[in-house]
């Protein structure tokens, strides 16, 4: 599903922040993704996602090379991957249900075909009582569940997470990931970036380290 | 179901809350619940000047719009009281009798198919043409010439060329004017003022662009994150492109009906106050049909403009970003 070849990644003309990163994401595997602050984990989620090229090497998604993908292409790939960001990315001005739906929507489908599908996976987050809420009023912990429903309202084949149990109580955490688990059962590729050694105790996964610029994966 | 009576009410409470729910109407869906929110958030400061700015550059286009109509009624009314008449001029030559060669030019006048009352202007007459101009007692001294004013029948074309060549070779001193010059000089006149209503129309929506332009660029700047989760989210360019033509439609569309509708209650205004005098020049001083629709055609074509300039933009600046 995902290859990388001795991948690079430098910003501008200071250091390499990545080096030679190689390795495979499989489909419907769990991992973690670890390492120190400022290691280059949400790079690393940045470039399976698209949002930024490598300066060297080769990654592979869903069997495309990536350096060979137009930009008319972008979007396609892109909507078989769910993300979860860090500081969320929700959209101030759309209620809870409009931010959710926002991947079906860029798909220009309507909000008739959609509506039910919408409120469900509210629910299952939990939810399901903050529809027609903004974000503005949501705490973090509703607005990482509604981040999480977001990326995962598409049926994306792979789910990259960046900490996403960094601004909820332990109680929480383990919610969600029960969560990503169930999701991981149904048959998608999860990669969860996380520093939080607590949380990945709780259930044994493929750990992928990253630490001075290298990766070093633990199966 | 509820939709129009909640309208009519709205029209009863204010017509301001009546444009706000009809711009809002297909926001509205069958299930009663607010249909998605624009993905580009509007009601900023920036939206709020913008619409100012394509208010006025509509008004202006209007104004334009319905000065071309003025014009294009005055220049058809002086053309057609134009050319509804031809003159016959007798010079005095001397050892001729001008009374008589008056009596033949229109005789030959009045023989010509196509040419209706004929009037003949007495010496006096023409005396107190001249009057203005010469005073009283040069005239009684100087030869004056003759004038014969022939009218043209209704939906006649009367061989104009042949009469006037039959009255020089049979009148002595005699010539027909059928105020060719004076037509060509007023549609002249008439082209001139519609190539200058032109190109104050090309000016105006030129600027109409080039303001949304800067407009969607500021905007695109301003919601770089929401563009952004677009495309994280698998938005293509044509989507983004989309939702801020939208919103420059409807920016477009606000300022058009406001910069329009404000023209319109002058031109109505400017009808009541004229009180249907036509000016004797000028012929009747009121927009016509041709205004009206051309201002609600200006109207359109600045939301279009406006929707269209934007789209554009976001095109060329998301290309860019590869």
């Amino acid at each position: 599903m995902v290859r990388f070849e001795n991948v690079g990644l430098r910003y501008g003309i200071g250091p390499e922040v990545l080096k030679d990163l190689s390795f495979r994401i499989e489909p419907n595997s769990f991992q973690f993704l670890t390492g120190p602050s400022g290691a280059g984990k949400t790079s690393l989620l940045r470039m399976l996602h698209l949002a930024l090229r490598p300066t060297r090497g080769l990654i592979s998604l869903f069997g495309r090379d990536t350096a060979h993908v137009s930009r008319r292409e972008l979007p396609g790939i892109r909507r078989r991957i769910g993300i979860v960001f860090q500081d969320f990315r929700l959209l101030d001005h759309l209620t809870t249900f409009e931010n959710v739906a926002l991947p079906l929507r860029v798909q220009g489908k309507s909000e008739r075909s959609y509506r039910a599908e919408v409120v469900e996976l509210l629910s299952w987050v939990g939810l399901g009582d903050r529809i027609d809420a903004h974000p503005r009023v949501l705490s973090g912990g509703e607005k990482q569940r509604a981040a999480i429903a977001r990326a995962l309202i598409g049926r994306p084949e792979m789910l990259l997470a960046d900490e996403p149990t960094g601004n909820v109580d332990p109680h929480l955490a383990r919610r969600l990931l029960r969560l990503f688990v169930e999701l991981h059962k149904s048959g998608t590729a999860v990669l969860i970036a996380t520093h939080d050694i607590a949380l990945m105790d709780l259930y044994d996964a493929r750990r992928l380290v990253l630490s001075d610029g290298r990766l070093h994966v633990y199966d | 179901m509820t939709e129009t009576p909640a309208l009519a009410a709205a029209a009863v409470r204010s017509p301001r809350r009546l444009l706000a729910r009809v711009l809002r109407w297909r926001r509205v869906g069958a299930d009663g619940r607010g249909a998605p929110a624009p993905i580009v958030p509007g009601g900023s400061l920036a939206g709020t000047a913008l619409i100012v700015v394509i208010a006025i550059m509509a008004f202006l286009a209007a104004m334009t719009v319905g000065g071309l109509d003025l014009v294009r009624q005055a220049t058809s009314d002086w053309n057609a009281r134009v050319a509804r008449e031809v003159t016959i001029q007798i010079l005095p030559v001397a050892g001729r009798d001008t009374d008589a060669a008056v009596a033949a030019a229109t005789a030959i006048a009045k023989a010509t198919p196509g040419i209706g009352e004929v009037h003949p202007f007495s010496l006096d007459e023409t005396r107190q043409l001249l009057a203005p101009w010469l005073g009283n007692a040069a005239l009684t001294d100087l030869p004056v010439p003759r004038l014969i004013s022939a009218a043209i029948a209704s939906g006649a074309k009367p061989d104009l060329a042949a009469l006037s060549s039959k009255l020089t070779s049979e009148v002595a001193g005699a010539s027909l004017d059928d105020h060719r010059a004076w037509i060509d000089r007023l549609r002249a006149v008439g082209d001139t003022l519609v190539g200058i209503g032109a190109a104050v129309l090309a000016l105006v929506v030129t600027a109409t662009a080039l303001s949304v332009l800067f407009a969607t660029r500021g905007a695109m700047a301003g919601n770089r994150d929401i563009i952004e989760v677009l495309h994280l989210v698998g938005a293509r360019d044509g989507f983004v492109a989309r939702s801020f033509a939208r919103r420059f439609f409807s920016f477009g569309l606000k300022g058009g009906l406001v910069g329009g509708g404000i023209a319109i209650v002058l031109f109505v205004l400017a009808a009541w106050l004229g009180g249907g005098a036509d000016d004797q020049l000028l012929g009747p001083i009121r927009v016509g049909v041709f205004g009206y629709l051309g201002t609600l055609a200006v109207v359109a074509l600045i939301a279009f403009l406006a929707a269209a300039t934007s789209r554009m933009a976001v095109m060329s600046h998301l290309k860019r970003l590869d």
